[in-house]
């Protein structure tokens, strides 16, 4: 009984918790320092922010690829809105409506055409990835700085955050995230849709409505990832972030969520993100080549989705 | 090759068959002659879809033993029964849709020389066999899926004809079929008879019976109730062995005062219905499964569109949607428990509550801590056996998920109960206690100032209507008949009724 609530609720902790022993072990404490974990955290959060959208998209029994064509269309409307009068906020704001216009877009062709959404966000991968092209002109955007380059800014240079601001922030999203899916009736109605559509219809549900809104705040939640992808690069790329969104949904599956809908945590995806960075900065310190890091992050998602599996066979 | 009608084709002997505490097969014979139609009659739940399972060799049986034959007869798996020449044709088509004629019939047995399918022998095997059912105007090429449901329905017997068949059962092979289709369905039985295949025929319907069937076998309860031949039986006959015994008096029935309507139908289409529903009585619905209730109620509730018609629900007209039907004071019960009464993995509160989740917490702000004692009180109230109100509702019994699903129309407080079915394939225990609800909800005010509810009921077990309704009204072939006052109804009378056949005198 123990040890099923164990791999129930804390697995995907004691996944990283492992995985970060592991490597402590083998590069010893210094793994452990505050500079690194921080690096860490500055590497994980454009997957964290959005894959919150993802994990609540797949608790409603949906899916999403076209967040990494979100991301890229993203830093190039930020870049290019650096350049007009609206400055730095007003760029911000317009990426994150740009993006969740995507999103609403996504919503609706899920809803009318009764498409299933892997198809229909395979689509509008590409179509969103063509239209950040197209709009960039197919090269990268330069942009003046601002303080979004600081986003990501190391907090070493004495401002006393500990983290970047950016870390914070994702923070705060994801306190927010959880408690609208935990305790808010949207959030609920979720995953009612993901568990079994047809009970949350007959429950009198709007499955559509919410649907709709939750690939908009998806997209949102995207588009925000690609700000801090932008503060990275300090440059608006449409050619960024390709494969991105299997990076979002492995997150959130090692993190507990379920493909066929209704399960999903918050906790589970910051664990399950952080558990592929981990692998990530743990390899390249001990000098492993990059295929190595691909095998071990498939290993450990096919492990993940075999436990959960086997766990409801139980 | 012209067989002797006369010699068994196959025999069963006792068979017996329990799933955990509920027998359903308590020691069935049944035996059918080469060149002969046997119908298999009896109410829901009397044995009929477990015998043929193990004929078929889907279940096996716990003791009895089979012959086919002469020969023992012992399947393991669908697979040996087809392949010893036992084919069933259930009610929905097991067909392939995308693929054509000629793949179905083969599928599964394609003739091949290393490893390459000999498209033109499937071909000619296909033909011949819509041939043998004088079909040979069914395309071999044509995509299943195009088909009306007649064709289709020939396929799956030609498929069954391919394999060799020498046994033949058909499961309601009605149901999906217009009147001409059935016609030409009892001819194409006619000629299978003259090739000598035994034919079980499983209905419903007392008059198909009569003009199909040489011979009828009754179960009833998972026993044999009667058997005889067709054409020397009256129909009415048939039915008192059906029914068998006299209704149950286990259900409770208070004194009920009926109120105004608060629930009024006019012309409804889908369902043909008009009536009208008043608080503190139960309107049942009986009929026999496929006559259209099920689309009556969910088309009541919002969940399929009205055609045409008037719905009038409290103060509010016309149609709407689920949601609305449940603000207006009405809730529903799915007859379809696992695929839409509840949400399986989810918990036992989240399902109570989820058509209400506001006022447990502020704003919409919902609390689990709320939520538990919102459900906390259902589940002592209705003794809903849970490891607690966090439990998924796949751990728990049929009986105990289907109280959940009940406590959900509580939890809302609704007027108007709507209940499809709701204590089909539960222990006895939680279908007393259901009943024993349902009658405390439409009695008059007591002690405290609430209202009587009204209750809209959809069962196949006659008993329960008869034992439990102030007013039935029967449903056939998608019309809903007038309602008339439970006392004016017997069990016989309702399922001649339902069956289509006319009232006796």
């Amino acid at each position: 009984m123990i040890s099923r609530r164990l791999l129930d609720e804390r697995g995907v902790l004691i996944g990283l918790l492992l995985v970060t022993a592991l490597f402590a072990v083998l590069l010893g404490p210094q793994f452990l320092r505050g500079a690194n974990l921080e690096l860490m955290a500055r590497q994980a959060v454009i997957v964290w922010v959005a894959a919150f959208g993802m994990t609540m998209v797949i608790a409603a029994g949906g899916i999403d690829l076209s967040v990494g064509s979100v991301v890229a269309l993203s830093t190039v409307v930020t870049a290019q809105l650096l350049h007009t009068s609206v400055g730095p906020f007003g760029a911000v704001l317009g990426a994150i409506v740009v993006s969740a216009c995507c999103g609403a877009v996504n919503g609706v062709l899920v809803t009318a055409l009764r498409v299933v959404p892997f198809i229909v966000t395979l689509g509008t991968m590409l179509i969103i990835r063509g239209a950040a092209k197209g709009l960039a002109d197919e090269r990268r955007v330069e942009a003046p700085m601002t303080w979004l380059n600081d986003l990501l800014r190391t907090a070493g240079d004495g401002r006393g955050w500990i983290v970047p601001a950016g870390v914070w922030m994702t923070a705060i999203l994801a306190l927010l995230v959880a408690a609208t899916l935990n305790y808010t009736r949207f959030g609920r109605h979720l995953f009612a849709i993901g568990s079994n559509e047809r009970t949350a219809r007959l429950c009198g549900v709007r499955v559509n409505a919410s649907k709709i809104a939750v690939y908009t705040i998806a997209a949102g939640l995207a588009g925000l990832a690609g700000v801090l992808e932008f503060s990275r690069l300090s440059v608006g790329d449409p050619t960024v972030a390709v494969g991105f969104e299997l990076d979002v949904i492995a997150a959130v599956i090692i993190g507990g969520g379920s493909l066929a809908g209704g399960k999903g945590s918050i906790t589970g995806t910051l664990a399950g993100a952080a558990i592929m960075t981990v692998i990530h900065v743990g390899c390249s310190q001990q000098g492993l080549p990059n295929w190595v890091q691909q095998i071990v992050t498939g290993g450990i998602i096919v492990a993940a989705v075999g436990l959960d599996r086997w766990r409801e066979r139980q | 090759m012209a067989e002797v009608a006369g010699a068994p084709r196959f025999d069963m002997r006792g068979v017996r068959k329990a799933f955990g505490p509920t027998v359903a097969l308590a020691g069935v014979d049944l035996m059918v002659r080469a060149g002969e139609v046997c119908a298999l009659v009896g109410q829901n739940g009397a044995g009929k879809s477990t015998l043929m399972s193990v004929l078929s060799g889907a279940l096996q049986p716990d003791a009895g033993g089979m012959t086919l034959d002469g020969a023992p007869y012992a399947p393991r798996d669908p697979l040996e029964a087809r392949r010893a020449g036992v084919a069933m044709i259930y009610q929905g088509l097991s067909l392939a849709p995308h693929l054509s004629v000629m793949d179905n019939i083969a599928l599964g047995v394609e003739p091949s020389r290393w490893g390459l399918v000999k498209r033109d022998e499937i071909r000619r095997r296909a033909k011949a066999a819509l041939e043998r059912l004088g079909h040979g105007d069914i395309p071999a090429d044509a995509a299943v899926g195009r088909l009306p449901p007649a064709a289709q329905q020939i396929v799956e017997i030609a498929r069954a004809l391919d394999s060799g068949c020498r046994v033949l059962v058909l499961d309601e092979p009605t149901s999906s079929l217009g009147h001409d289709d059935v016609r030409r369905l009892f001819d194409r039985l006619t000629r299978l008879k003259s090739q000598g295949l035994a034919v079980v025929y499983i209905s419903h319907f007392i008059e198909e019976v009569k003009t199909v069937s040489d011979r009828f076998v009754v179960l009833r309860d998972g026993r044999n109730a009667g058997a005889g031949v067709t054409v020397e039986t009256a129909a009415a006959t048939i039915v008192s062995l059906m029914v068998g015994r006299s209704i149950d008096e286990l259900y409770p029935h208070r004194p009920r005062t009926p109120g105004e309507a608060l629930l009024e139908v006019d012309a409804l289409v889908p369902g043909s219905a008009s009536f009208s529903l008043h608080r503190g009585e139960i309107l049942g619905i009986a009929g026999l499964v496929g006559a259209g209730r099920t689309r009556l109620l969910r088309t009541l509730f919002g969940l399929e569109p009205v055609r045409s018609g008037r719905v009038r629900l409290g103060a509010f007209s016309g149609p709407a949607t689920p949601g609305a039907r449940w603000r207006q004071g009405a809730g529903f019960v799915s007859e379809d428990r696992a695929g839409e009464g509840l949400a399986a993995g989810l918990g036992v509160a989240t399902n109570l509550t989820l058509s209400k989740l506001d006022g447990l917490g502020p704003g919409f702000v919902v609390l689990p801590s709320r939520q538990d004692a919102a459900a906390g009180r259902w589940i002592d109230r209705l003794g809903i056996r849970t490891a607690g109100p966090r439990q998924p509702i796949a751990a728990l019994s049929g009986g105990n998920q289907q109280k959940v699903a009940v406590a959900r129309l509580l939890h809302h407080d609704v007027d108007v109960l709507v209940l499809d079915e709701p204590t089909r394939g539960i222990d006895v225990a939680s279908k007393a206690q259901i009943y024993a609800l349902v009658d405390e909800l439409v009695a008059p005010a007591g002690a405290a100032s609430r209202q009587p509810k009204a209750v809209l009921l959809v069962s196949s077990y006659l008993p329960e209507l008869l034992g439990v309704c102030d007013r039935i009204a029967v449903m056939t072939r998608g019309r809903l008949e007038t309602p008339r006052p439970a006392a004016e109804w017997t069990e016989h009378d309702l399922l001649m009724a339902a069956s289509g056949a006319q009232p006796v005198a």
